[in-house]
C-alpha cells in the first residue's frame, strides 16, 4: 500500500514490518444482536477496497433476535480476502472471534491449530458461561492451549473509549463491534476510512451514535498499537484481477441488477411478482429500490399469486419474474405448468434454502434441482439454469430471460443461499456488450392467425400483445389444437404437443455454449462435475489436487435443462466422474439415468458449503464419508 | 374497431354448458352490455380460473385467459397492473372465488385493483359433478355429503363487504334486464367491482333460488335496492325494511299502515356509506325471514392499486430520468484495478 490512508485520521501504522500473507480467513461470530454481520461485511469492502481478491460466507440464525447468549443464537460471518485469486470462504478461519462463550462454543472447532482467537471476557460470566454449555470457563482452563488467545475486556475498553459521549449503558454497548472492527483494521494494517464515511452515512441524523462508533473504532485500532499484543501485524497486498473497473457484489443484488439489465437490453418493463421469503427476500427489497427503470414490484398475498400475478404480466406483454425460495416454488408448481401450457415467457427465481418443509431457512442447500426438473404435475418441462458465483447471478439471468423470451416457456433460476448471501468482487461488465434479450411481439394480424402458430426453428410461439386490435384470442390451460390452437382432446394431437413442449427445451442447447473443462481437456482421470455454489470449493480443490500432480478436472453445469450438447461426450473423456453436491445426489440421478455412467457422488447436507478439504479428500479416493450416500 | 353489437363478442366456439344453464343468459347479457360501454373489442379482456363458470372466456370474442382453480383475481391483478388501459374481468363461481380461491378474492378487494368481479353462485359444485360449495345451504344432501352438509357458509357480499370491496352488487340469472343495468354500474366503477350473480345449475342445484325468483311471488321475495330511495318492496310498495328500533341494528319487514309505520320508518338507501354497516345489514337477508335484496350494495371511491403501482413508477422515473444500467453498476463504492 502506497498511500497510508489511515495517516489521514492521525492513527499510527502498525509497528514493525508486518508480516506479508497471501491470504487469510477471518470469522466473526457473536450473539445476533452484536452487530457481526455489519462488521464482517466492514472489513469486506474494506479489503475490497484495497483491491484483494474476497469470497465472504455470512451465516446466521433465523431468530431475528434469539434469547441472548445462547447456542442457537450465535451469528458469524466469515471472509477469506487474499494477494491471489480465490475462490471459497475458506475451509478453516485463520482468526476467530467470539464475542460471547455460545460463540466460541459454536465456532472453535473450526478454527485452524494456532490460529488466532480473540474473545471478549467480559461476556465470558458464569451465566453465559452456562447457557454455552461451558462446565469450566475455557479462559482459565487449559483448553484453548492449541490457540493464540488473545481474552480482551472488549466491553469495558469500549465503555472507557466511549465514557464522555453521554450514550447509555445500552448505546455503549452496541460500539462494541466497532471497537472490535478497529482491533482488526490495525492487525491487518488496514484504513478506517469506509467504515468512517459509512458510519457517517448510517447514522446521519444521530450524530451522538455515530460519534460513539467512531470512537470505539478509533480505540480498538488505538488498542492495538498501545497494549502491543500482537507480536507481528499482517499485510496481505492486493490481487493480481483482471484489469477493470471492480465493485463487490452479493449473488442476491446481482441477480436484482441482472432482472433490470434484461429488462433494459429487451426495452421492457421489468414485472416482479413475489413473497417475502428468505434468503429471496432481497432480491424484493433491492427490486423495489429501482422503479426508476420502470420496474414494477408486487408483494402478493402468497406465493401463488406471486406467480399468478406475473404469468398475468407475461400474458400482458412485460418482462415478467418471480422469485421464492423451495417452500414456495412448491406452492407455485401449479401456476408454473400453467406457463409451460400456455407457453408464456416466465422467469422464476429459487434461492435454495435447506428442506424439507421449513428446514432451516437461513442455510443453503441444493435440493431442488429435481423439483424443478420434475416438481410439476404432467409432462412439463421447463429451462434451467443455475449461477456458480454471487457475480455470476448477473450473468445468469439475463441468460435466463433470453430463453424465456427466445423460446416462450418458463425457466427456472437456481440459486442458493450461500451465493445469495455470500459476496466476491466483480469486475464491472462492459454495458455495451452485455448480450442482446429479444422481444418479437405481434401487433398486427396475420393470415389464420392463433395464438399457438409457431416459429419453425425454435417452435415458439408467437407472443401476440395483448390490446392489438384483431388478435384477440383466448388461452389456457386446457390442451390445445396444434394447428388451430383450440381446445383439443385429440389423442394424436396431445402426443404431438406433449413433444412440441420437449423439443422447444431440447432446442435450446443449440443457442447454449459447449462445456468447458478446467484442467485436462483431453480427458484424464477424475473429472469433478458439479452445478451452481459449490464452483469455488470445486475449483480450488482442482487446482491444489493438480499442484499435487493428480489428473483431476474441473467442470461446472451453468445450464441443466437442457444439458450444453457436449456433455456426454465429455463425460466419457474421463475414467471417473465425480459429482459434488449439497444434496444426496440430484444432478448424479439425471447423468446416470441419461448417460448411464457410474458417476460418483459427493454428498453433503448439513446447511454448509463444501470445504475445499472434503472435496480434495474424495480426489485423493478416501471414502465418501458423507451422510447421505445415495446410490 | 370499435364493436357496436353483442354479435361482435361472440365466438365461433360451441358452447359447451348444459343445455338450461343459468350461464347461457349471462353470457347474453354480457355480450349485449359490451358494446354499450364504449371500450374498444381490444381493450376487453377476460379471465377466469376453473369451473363451469371459468368457461366464459372461450365464448367472448375478446383477449381471453382461462387459468387455474382459484387464481383468477391474481393473474388478473397481474394483467391490469401490467396495462391499466384494458378493461379487466374476471369470471369466477362459489367454489372458485370462495373456496380454493378466497384468499386472491379478498386481497384483491382490499387492494381495489380496478377489475370486475363476476362471481355466478350456483351453491354447487358442477363441474365435479355436484358436491356441495361454500355457499351450500348447512344439511344439504350431496354426492359429498349424504347425511347433510355440516359447514356452515359464507354471504359472498358480506366476505366482499368485510375486505372493504368499493363496489359490491348482485343480480340474478334470468333478471336481463337488472342484470344488465348491474354490469354497466360495474364497468362504470373504478376500483374492484364484485358482482354476485344468483345462477341456476338445472343439473345439480336446480331451484336453488326459486324461493325468490318465481314469477308469481318474486314482488314478495326480491328487494331492489335504489340509492336515495327507501327500501320498499311488493307489487305496490306497500312493504319495506326498518331497523328494529333506536337499540337494535336488525333490519325488520314492515307493512306501510300497519302498527302505525310509515314511509317514514323505511330505511332509505346510501350506496355511498362507507361504514359498509347497512349493505352488511341488507346481505344478510333471504327469503323466508325476509326479501332478497337485489341491485348496487355499496358503490364508494378508494385509490386503486394499479394506479397507485403505476405512479410510483413514474414517479421514480420522473426524479431519475437518466437511469442506465451503465450509472447502476457504477453505482457506489468501487476501485480500479490495473
Amino acid at each position: 500500500m502506497t498511500a497510508s490512508p489511515t495517516q489521514m485520521v492521525n492513527l499510527p501504522r502498525p509497528k514493525g514490518r508486518p508480516v506479508d500473507l497471501e491470504s487469510a480467513v477471518i470469522r466473526f461470530s457473536g450473539d445476533s444482536g452484536d452487530g457481526m454481520q455489519l462488521t464482517g461485511s466492514q472489513f469486506t469492502n474494506t479489503a475490497a477496497l484495497a483491491g484483494n481478491d474476497l469470497v465472504t460466507f455470512p451465516d446466521f440464525p433465523a431468530e431475528i433476535r434469539a434469547p441472548a447468549g445462547t447456542l442457537f443464537g450465535v451469528s458469524g460471518f466469515q471472509l477469506n480476502f487474499a494477494a491471489k485469486s480465490i475462490y471459497t470462504p475458506g475451509d478453516a478461519p485463520d482468526v476467530l472471534v467470539a464475542m460471547n462463550p455460545a460463540a466460541l462454543k459454536v465456532n472453535l472447532s473450526d478454527l485452524k491449530t494456532g490460529g488466532i482467537l480473540i474473545i471478549n471476557q467480559d461476556a465470558f460470566t458464569p451465566a453465559n458461561l452456562d447457557k454455552a454449555g461451558f462446565t469450566s470457563n475455557p479462559l482459565e482452563d487449559d483448553s484453548l492451549n492449541a490457540y493464540r488467545l488473545f481474552a480482551i475486556d472488549i466491553g469495558t475498553q469500549t465503555e472507557r473509549a466511549l465514557a464522555e459521549t453521554g450514550l447509555s449503558f445500552k448505546e455503549v454497548g452496541r460500539a462494541k463491534n466497532f471497537w472490535t472492527l478497529g482491533l482488526l483494521y490495525y492487525l491487518y494494517d488496514r484504513p478506517l476510512e469506509y467504515t468512517l464515511r459509512f458510519i457517517e452515512q448510517k447514522f446521519k441524523s444521530k450524530e451522538t451514535i455515530a460519534e460513539g462508533n467512531r470512537l470505539a473504532l478509533k480505540a480498538g485500532y488505538l488498542y492495538g498499537d498501545v497494549s502491543e499484543i500482537f507480536q507481528e501485524t499482517y499485510e496481505i497486498n492486493s490481487a493480481q484481477l483482471e484489469p477493470g473497473l471492480y465493485r463487490n457484489i452479493t449473488g442476491n443484488q446481482a441477480t436484482a441488477w441482472g432482472a433490470i439489465a434484461a429488462g433494459q437490453q429487451a426495452g421492457l418493463p421489468l414485472f416482479y411478482g413475489s413473497y417475502p421469503i428468505t434468503p429471496a427476500s432481497d432480491v424484493l427489497h433491492e427490486l423495489s429500490r429501482h422503479k426508476h427503470f420502470g420496474v414494477k414490484t408486487v408483494q402478493a398475498e402468497d406465493e401463488i399469486a406471486a406467480v399468478a400475478a406475473t404469468i398475468g404480466a407475461a400474458w400482458t406483454g412485460q418482462l415478467a419474474m418471480t422469485g421464492s425460495s423451495g417452500p414456495g416454488i412448491a406452492l407455485k408448481g401449479e401456476a408454473i405448468g400453467l406457463a409451460v401450457a400456455a407457453e408464456l415467457p416466465l422467469v422464476v427465481l429459487n434461492v435454495q434454502r435447506a428442506g424439507p418443509s421449513t428446514g432451516m431457512p437461513t442455510k443453503t442447500e441444493q435440493a431442488d434441482l429435481l423439483q424443478a426438473m420434475f416438481g410439476r404435475n404432467g409432462e412439463s418441462p421447463v429451462a434451467i439454469v443455475a449461477p456458480q458465483s454471487p457475480a455470476d447471478c448477473f450473468e445468469m439471468m439475463i441468460e435466463a430471460f433470453r430463453l424465456a423470451l427466445g423460446y416462450m416457456v418458463p425457466v427456472i433460476v437456481l440459486s442458493d443461499g450461500y451465493l445469495a448471501n455470500g459476496s466476491e468482487p466483480w469486475k464491472i461488465p462492459d454495458v455495451a456488450a452485455l448480450p442482446k434479450v429479444k422481444a418479437t411481439f405481434q401487433t398486427t394480424p396475420s393470415d389464420d392467425f392463433h395464438p399457438f402458430q409457431r416459429d419453425e426453428d425454435t417452435l415458439a410461439r408467437v407472443w401476440p400483445k395483448i390490446g392489438s386490435p384483431g388478435l384477440e384470442h383466448r388461452i389456457g390451460g386446457l390442451e390445445r389444437s396444434y394447428e388451430t390452437g383450440h381446445i383439443s382432446y385429440d389423442p394424436d394431437n396431445h402426443q404431438r404437443m406433449t413433444e412440441v413442449r420437449a423439443k422447444k427445451i431440447e432446442g435450446m442447447a443449440r443457442t447454449i455454449p459447449d462445456l468447458k473443462v478446467y484442467g485436462s481437456e483431453q480427458g484424464g482421470d477424475i473429472l469433478l462435475l458439479g452445478w451452481g455454489s459449490t464452483f469455488g470449493a470445486m475449483r480450488q480443490a482442482t487446482q491444489i489436487g493438480r499442484e499435487q500432480g493428480l489428473d483431476v478436472s474441473h467442470a461446472h453445469l451453468r445450464y441443466l435443462n437442457p444439458f450444453p450438447r457436449n456433455l456426454s461426450e465429455l463425460l466419457h473423456r474421463f475414467k471417473r466422474v465425480i459429482v459434488p453436491e449439497m444434496n444426496t445426489g440430484q444432478l448424479l440421478m439425471l447423468l446416470r439415468s441419461r448417460y448411464l455412467i457410474p458417476a460418483e457422488g459427493l454428498n453433503k447436507i448439513e446447511g454448509k458449503p463444501f470445504r475445499v478439504s472434503e472435496i480434495l479428500s474424495a480426489i485423493h479416493g478416501e471414502k465418501n464419508k458423507s451422510r447421505g450416500q445415495p446410490w | 374497431m370499435v364493436a357496436v353489437t353483442k354479435k361482435d363478442f361472440q365466438t365461433d366456439q360451441e358452447v359447451r354448458w348444459c343445455p338450461g344453464c343459468g350461464d347461457y343468459a349471462i353470457l347474453a347479457s354480457v355480450q349485449r352490455v359490451m358494446p354499450t360501454l364504449g371500450i374498444p373489442k381490444e381493450k376487453i379482456i377476460f379471465i377466469s380460473g376453473i369451473g363451469c363458470s371459468s368457461r366464459f372466456p372461450y365464448y367472448m370474442n375478446t383477449y381471453g385467459f382461462h387459468t387455474i382453480h382459484g387464481r383468477a383475481p391474481a393473474i388478473a391483478t397481474g394483467v391490469k397492473v401490467s396495462n391499466p388501459e384494458l378493461s379487466v374481468w374476471v369470471i369466477t363461481g362459489d367454489g372458485d372465488a370462495l373456496s380454493i380461491g378466497g384468499n386472491h378474492l379478498i386481497h384483491a378487494l382490499r387492494r381495489n385493483i380496478n377489475i370486475k368481479i363476476l362471481m355466478f353462485n350456483n351453491r354447487i359444485y358442477g363441474l365435479t359433478k355436484g358436491q356441495y360449495s361454500p355457499t351450500s345451504e348447512p344439511g344439504k344432501k350431496t354426492k359429498s355429503t349424504p347425511m347433510g352438509s355440516i359447514d356452515q357458509p359464507f354471504t359472498p357480499l358480506s366476505v366482499a363487504l368485510g375486505a372493504n370491496a368499493s363496489f359490491v352488487a348482485r343480480s340474478v340469472d334470468r333478471e336481463a334486464k337488472h342484470l344488465e343495468m348491474v354490469l354497466k354500474r360495474a364497468a362504470e366503477h373504478k376500483g374492484t367491482a364484485f358482482v354476485e350473480i344468483f345462477q341456476n345449475c338445472n343439473v345439480f342445484n336446480d331451484g336453488a333460488f326459486l324461493h325468490f325468483t318465481t314469477k308469481g311471488t318474486k314482488a314478495d321475495t326480491q328487494l331492489h335496492i335504489q340509492h336515495g330511495k327507501p327500501l320498499l318492496f311488493g307489487a305496490d310498495k306497500q312493504r319495506g325494511i326498518r331497523l328494529g328500533g333506536l337499540h337494535s341494528l336488525t333490519p325488520e319487514v314492515v307493512t306501510l299502515g300497519e302498527n302505525g309505520v310509515t314511509e317514514r320508518d323505511i330505511l332509505v338507501y346510501d350506496e355511498t356509506d362507507t361504514s359498509g354497516t347497512l349493505p352488511f345489514l341488507l346481505s344478510k337477508l333471504e327469503p323466508p325471514v325476509a326479501p332478497i335484496p337485489l341491485g348496487v350494495f355499496r358503490a364508494i371511491e378508494r385509490p386503486t392499486y394499479d394506479e397507485g403501482v403505476n405512479a410510483q413508477v413514474a414517479d421514480a422515473q420522473n426524479k431519475s430520468p437518466d437511469a442506465s444500467i451503465e450509472k447502476l453498476l457504477k453505482g457506489g463504492d468501487t476501485w480500479v484495478v490495473s
